[in-house]
């Protein structure tokens, strides 16, 4: 039976792409026949983790410790450089020039995305903000998610900074950033399931050593990141402590 | 180590206090009335052993403590105990992580310029293969009227 691996839902399509050349890549490497599997919607592939169908994850560090505490997943590799931040912004219309303007009741626009969506969160409480006081507009892209804010649909928007940073020039020219975040230690990470454990040692330094030759680079480089750097159960426990204090 | 605060290290006008620490410590605190505003977008983190004493800081934590890292690390948490905290507070942090529980309240903190800084503070015991090993606190930008509240609350708890 076939490995599967699949990305958090939390990639753009364009993003895509990449990873199906990377799992091509990853087959190849270790002899392994090995799936791509792409849900389209946390709740899907929370379903798959459940019905244990997954044996490796790129994973959103929200589900990190689900991963690793019930099902039990160890950590790999994360992206070099690639920590989650997000970011508030607002139409460049708006009156809102400090987060702590925002009032009760205001139209709060996000994705299912959920590291990036408490991280968002957290930069609203200074305005007594909290998920049982605004009106959350839940969006399938961060694309449309500037859109509401642009309609004035939304009274501010939550993003991933590397989907803000990425939106075209005429889009982020009618946005007012808020607060970029600069958490520095929550990150995805490319985590293996306990029907591939045993070969954890020799798939964490084929990755570590990706970058090594002009291929693996290419295949990083669709990825949008230069290499991977190794993940160590003591780091992501503590990745996971951190998560849990976000959390209340 | 925590050592009495000496006027040369104060930035300001300053009081002066004896407080009585954890553990038999004794600290004169200098301590003034400038405020510095917590940092947009940031979080503070550090983790300590199980009796507290300091094993690892972040970035922000070192910026906003006014302390390098060498000042911060073996050192007790105390280290940032601020005259305006009642000691009930860390009764109840301490109660609370001792019986694995997550606490979660607001905290003034005393710099090492003798100036202040509040945070809202959320601990919790580091558990590995079932065992905790010590905790952590992550410190968040509170929000004003939160901040007030305490500024009214805080002198009452004494
Ligand atoms: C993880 C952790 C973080 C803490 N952070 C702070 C802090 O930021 N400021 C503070 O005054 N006390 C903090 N404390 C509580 C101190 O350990 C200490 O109880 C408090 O400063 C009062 O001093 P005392 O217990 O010696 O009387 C923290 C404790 C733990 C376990």
């Amino acid at each position: 039976m076939p490995y599967t691996l699949t990305v958090s839902p939390d990639f753009t399509p364009d993003h895509l792409s990449g990873w199906y050349i990377f799992n091509t890549w990853l087959q190849k490497t270790t002899g392994e026949a090995i799936h791509l599997e792409i849900f389209n919607s946390f709740l899907a592939q929370h379903e798959a983790i459940q019905d244990d169908e997954i044996d490796l994850i790129f994973a959103n560090p929200f589900d990190a410790a689900m991963l690793v505490r019930e099902k039990g997943f160890l950590p790999l590799v994360m992206a070099q450089g690639r920590s989650d931040e997000a970011v508030i912004a607002v139409s460049s219309d708006s009156p809102i020039i400090d987060v702590t303007e925002l009032l009760p009741g205001c139209r709060v626009a996000v994705t299912e995305d959920p590291d990036v969506r408490l991280m968002g969160m957290i930069m609203l409480e200074p305005a007594d903000l909290a998920t049982d006081n605004v009106q959350t507009h839940v969006c399938d892209s961060y694309v449309l998610v500037a859109k509401q804010l642009l309609r004035g649909d939304a009274d501010v928007g939550i993003f991933l900074a590397e989907a803000y940073d990425g939106l075209s020039n005429i889009i982020k020219k009618q946005l007012k950033m808020l607060v970029r975040s600069q958490i520095d230690v929550i990150h995805h990470a490319l985590m293996v399931g306990p029907r591939l454990v045993d070969r954890r040692d020799e798939l964490r330094n084929t990755l570590l050593a990706m970058n090594n030759d002009e291929k693996g680079q290419d295949i990083l480089k669709n990825l949008r990141f230069d290499a991977w750097n190794s993940v160590e159960d003591a780091d992501m426990e503590f990745m996971i402590d951190l998560m849990d204090t976000l959390n209340t | 180590m925590i050592y009495d605060m000496k006027p040369e290290q104060v930035i300001g006008d300053y009081k002066e206090v004896r407080l009585d620490l954890f553990g038999g410590i004794s600290r004169v605190c200098l301590y003034t009335e400038i405020e510095t505003p917590y940092p947009d977008g940031k979080l503070i983190v550090s983790t300590t052993d199980n009796s507290g004493v300091i094993t690892h800081v972040n970035k922000s934590f070192v910026e906003m403590s006014g302390y390098t890292e060498d000042e911060l690390l073996n050192a007790p948490h105390s280290i940032l105990r601020h005259p305006d905290m009642p000691p009930a507070a860390f009764k109840d942090l301490w109660d609370t992580i001792s019986a694995g529980k997550k606490w979660q309240g607001y905290v003034k903190n005393l710099r090492k310029d003798g100036g202040y800084y509040w945070v809202k503070a959320t601990v919790i015991p580091n558990v590995r293969n079932g065992v905790v090993v010590g905790y952590t606190s992550v410190r968040r930008k509170p929000s004003r009227s939160k901040v007030e509240a305490c500024i009214k609350l805080y002198p009452t708890l004494f």
